[in-house]
């Protein structure tokens, strides 16, 4: 089981700010192509990757990432902080 | 060095006051507070959303760095989440150093870095509805000045 939090417009899209997801992908790009597959809003939420960010245990990393270890997955916009 | 994330309202001022009280040895203090605008008059508010695990997390890291590429005495950084009406601050920053250079560098590079590489998202409220901020492209290119 992994935590995974949504902000911003992602989670407006996705339609909860956080949920448990059962899951053996590998990366993070795997998490994202498993949800897509579930429900139309997961496809709408992650139609252009370009457009989000993810962050892995409170870390900014990439699509490309193990989640081996995570316990935590973030997925949001781009940052507008300041 | 002092960071706060918090939904209530802060005085600049009196923040200012009690940062330049604490350092000692500095001979400069910068500071700088953001603050919710309203060009064209049609706000109504402006929600801040934040990763409260992540938040203080990443500015830490952000005002080590700081520290790292200058001499500091102090830093500090407030900024606020939740709905703001026009006119409220929103953030602030302030730095303290022996010399001026350092202090207006190390405020500079915290509030590039703070726009884009802190959790917060921005939501405007106008009378004509509500949409998301977008992080702008000279934003993330600031970025590569440092």
């Amino acid at each position: 089981m992994i935590d995974v939090l949504y902000f911003a417009w992602v989670r407006e899209r996705i339609g909860v700010p956080r949920e448990q997801v059962d899951t053996t992908a590998a990366t993070v790009a795997d998490l994202v192509e498993e949800l897509k597959a579930r429900e139309p809003r997961y496809e709408a939420a992650f139609a252009d990757l370009r457009a989000l960010r993810v962050a892995l245990d409170q870390e900014l990393s990439d699509f490309d990432a193990s989640l081996a270890g995570v316990r935590e997955v973030a997925f949001f916009p781009p940052m507008t902080g300041g | 060095m002092e960071i706060r994330v918090q939904e209530d309202r802060f005085d600049p001022g009196a923040e200012l006051n009690a940062f330049s009280a604490t350092v000692s040895g500095a001979g400069a203090v910068v500071s700088f507070t953001g603050v919710v605008r309203d060009v064209d008059g049609g706000l109504v508010a402006m929600e801040i959303e934040h990763y409260p695990g992540m938040t203080t997390k990443a500015i830490a890291g952000i005002a080590d760095e700081a520290a790292r590429r200058w001499s500091l005495a102090d830093v500090l950084v407030i900024h606020r989440y939740s709905r703001l009406a026009p006119g409220e601050n929103i953030m602030m920053v302030a730095t303290a150093s022996r010399h001026r250079a350092d202090a207006f560098a190390a405020a500079e590079y915290l509030m590039d870095y703070l726009k884009s590489r802190a959790p917060f998202w921005k939501k405007e409220v106008t009378r004509d509805g509500a949409g998301w901020v977008a992080a702008r492209d000279e934003d993330e290119d600031a970025l590569t000045r440092w």
